[in-house]
């Protein structure tokens, strides 16, 4: 996965044998050993072990939970309490997967961000950026799809709400509702192919997470400077030094993500999802899951049911186009003024939509989406290219090196720490 | 200056008001033994609580997902498996078809689960005035009320997880006089707590209505007032609704505490290897 050449050396005869017929042992380690990492990356940078480590444990605590779920209209809630109530330790396998989605898209959120906030999507990285979009929309579908299983209330009415917004789409939007519904209406082979597809995606996942991390391991890590790699001197090799700092960083993320699983199991979820489906009673309100709810202010801020559909797809489309879209050529907001201010209301307009995502859609409500909307959009389509041209960045440092020994001094640069706002006084 | 002031203050009071539009008041916060992160249930008060459950809810809401040897398992109401024998023998069980093609009615078993006070849904609901009184299982956790910002944050720190039984609580005692002016339509009940402020469901509790164990002088364990027994069936709900809370709580106590020690090991790891790496920048 690797362009820099292996160091690695086949010691003993059989790792000899086998490196002459399958070279696996040098590229895992030219990718995960030797592979040079700027030396000044802080804790942002260790998402991305924490998804994958997150990827991991969805699919292994979803194949124990396919142990024991049964994908039938009828059956399906029954199943869940089974695996809850009399299965060892089902309760634990089941909550870990729950909020294991969250945990999963609290990580994918910062690390998407980071990329926005460093620059990470500029060339050489576009293809990686772009994969990454393709990631966060398979994991929506999955988690999306996951949801449903359980079959409550809210996995039913779920489910009916979104099948119907695909129908909006021209031409091709009734056969796809009708080939997700399988049948008339959300329903018994809904919950199969929903099941089927769920166990399928995270594979997928999987594949592509393999495409994005070579696609990584080309061009290498961006970092907190943007600046290249120049010198052997900006650079660290990933094993000892990244390997340590993402498994402190993914025990430490654990530890949050337990407080959820032993403490706050059902907060991130739905008192209605614990009611059996039933097409006859209409929730309240139908709400998606906490990480869907800037789309779905979004969708809903449109009056118009297609142009709803379009705007909510095209909030996330837009993401793949950022590469061509930010016109600065200066990577890291560290090193742009103007840029950073627009960062962080960017951070708030998707904070308001998601607040406004919970809220029912009437009076005060649905005009503030309507702005913040429109600002999501302003922001990327308009802000985002004018400012490159407008705005006249900080002096770069000549290296990664130079930044760090700087702030080592105490005096101007880049803290390699954990710091949210890096420091921008030049 | 001011001016602007109240209007924004206007504005914010104009966004909050839905959420007031519903009209039911917001639950007292209530302490339970099984809140926070070494809670657990109280035995004496989830024995009293199935006690109320059996006298007086269950006569028209089932509790489908539990057996009666549950009530023996740890973590719940703890009762002998004696005791469990005895109770579930006191259920007539409908069983078969035995070889003869027939179903037959036996005295339970602690594996049947508790028998349904209706044959189906369609009979339960022909019963009470055309709507069905929902399973009772996981009620706890299925209802919940609107904590609203910036509560709902900071519950998150403080481990709030008691908003269904806090909302259960308040319902069972909610059952006040209508305020001046307030229509409750006929086979309506007007509730304090209950969405709408019209429950279906009429006043189930009342101040002596069940009997509860006598301590050596001969008092009661527990006062027999509707709070109390509102409180205690509530709890014994949560049970039902969660049986492996004390599990999952003991569990979590320790994974706390592994994560933390080897999150603190693999700290100082980190700073050990990362100090080759100032040395050369050095």
């Amino acid at each position: 996965m690797s362009q820099h050449s292996s160091t690695y050396v086949p010691k003993s005869a059989f790792a000899k044998w086998f490196e002459s017929r399958l070279p696996i042992a040098s590229l895992v380690h030219s990718s995960f050993i030797a592979y040079p990492v700027p030396r000044n990356i802080n804790y942002f940078w260790t998402f991305g072990a924490i998804l994958s480590f997150m990827l991991v444990s969805q699919i292994l605590t979803g194949v124990f939970l396919a142990m024991y779920y049964t994908p039938h209209a009828s059956l399906a809630f029954q199943s869940v309490e089974h695996i809850m109530r009399d299965v060892n330790f089902g309760w634990l396998i089941r909550y870990l997967h729950a909020n294991g989605a969250s945990m999963f898209f609290v990580a994918v959120y910062i690390h998407i961000f980071r990329g926005l906030y460093y620059g990470s999507y500029k060339a050489p990285r576009e293809i990686l950026w772009i994969l990454g979009v393709i990631i966060y929309g398979l994991m929506m579908a999955t988690a999306f799809m996951g949801y449903v299983l359980p079959w409550g209330q809210m996995s039913f009415w779920g489910a009916t709400v979104i099948t119907n917004i695909l129908a909006a789409i021209p031409v091709v939007g009734d056969t796809i509702q009708s080939l997700l519904w399988g049948g008339y209406s959300v329903g018994n082979p809904t919950l199969n192919r929903f099941f089927s597809i769920h166990y399928l995606l995270p594979f997928m996942i999987v594949g592509v997470v393999i495409l994005h991390v070579w696609a990584l391991h080309v061009p290498g890590q961006n970092n907190p400077t943007g600046v290249p790699i120049k010198s052997s001197k900006d650079a660290l090799p990933f094993t000892p030094y990244a390997t340590i700092k993402d498994i402190f960083a993914t025990a430490v993320f654990l530890i949050f993500f337990a407080w959820w699983v032993f403490y706050l199991p059902n907060y991130l979820g739905h008192a209605d999802n614990y009611v059996p489906a039933n097409p006859a009673v209409t929730p309240a309100h139908i709400v998606p899951e906490w990480y869907f709810l800037p789309f779905y202010a979004i969708l809903r801020a449109i009056p118009d049911k297609l142009g709803g559909v379009i705007a909510m797809f095209a909030s996330i489309a837009v993401l793949a186009f950022l590469p061509w879209l930010d016109t600065s050529k200066v990577r890291s907001t560290s090193y742009r003024p103007l840029y950073k201010q627009f960062f962080w209301i960017l951070a708030a307009d998707t904070l308001l939509l998601g607040w406004l995502g919970a809220k029912p859609p009437e009076g005060w409500y649905v005009i503030v989406s309507q702005i913040a909307t429109a600002y999501y959009f302003i922001h990327f389509l308009i802000i985002l290219p004018v400012l490159g041209f407008i705005e006249r960045p900080l002096p770069l440092p000549n290296s990664i090196l130079e930044a760090v020994t700087a702030s080592k001094k105490g005096g101007s640069g880049i803290p390699a720490g954990a710091n949210a706002e890096p420091n921008s006084k030049g | 200056m001011m001016k602007r002031t109240l209007l924004i203050a206007a504005a914010m009071i104009g966004l909050a008001a839905p959420a007031f539009a519903a009209g039911s008041e917001a639950p007292p916060m209530l302490k339970w033994s099984f809140s926070g992160p070494f809670g657990t249930f109280d035995r004496a008060q989830i024995q009293r609580g199935f006690k109320v459950y059996r006298e007086v809810c269950s006569s028209c809401h089932s509790l489908n997902y539990i057996a009666f040897r549950n009530l023996a398992q740890p973590g719940g109401p703890e009762f002998s498996e004696a005791q469990v024998k005895a109770l579930a023998a006191e259920y007539k069980i409908q069983d078969g078809p035995n070889d003869a093609g027939d179903m037959f009615e036996r005295p339970g078993r602690p594996a049947d689960h508790f028998p349904a006070p209706f044959p189906n849904e369609n009979a339960a609901a022909a019963a009470n005035g055309g709507k069905a009184p929902p399973d009772l299982s996981l009620m706890a956790k299925a209802r919940t009320y609107e904590r609203g910002f910036p509560w709902f944050i900071l519950d998150v720190f403080r481990q709030y997880a008691e908003n269904g039984p806090d909302y259960l609580h308040a319902v069972l005692t909610g059952y006040h006089e209508a305020p001046a002016g307030f229509q409750v339509p006929t086979g309506g009940h007007y509730n304090a707590y209950f969405p709408g402020n019209i429950i279906a469901m009429p006043k189930p509790l009342s101040d002596g209505q069940v009997e509860y164990p006598k301590d050596e002088s001969g008092k009661p364990q527990a006062p027999e007032t509707v709070d109390q027994y509102s409180r205690d069936v509530t709890a014994f709900l949560m049970w039902t609704a969660e049986p492996h809370l004390e599990a999952r709580k003991r569990l979590g106590f320790q994974a706390m505490l592994f994560l933390i020690v080897l999150s603190g090991l693999l700290y100082f790891t980190k700073k050990k290897v990362w100090a080759k790496a100032d040395e050369a920048s050095a």
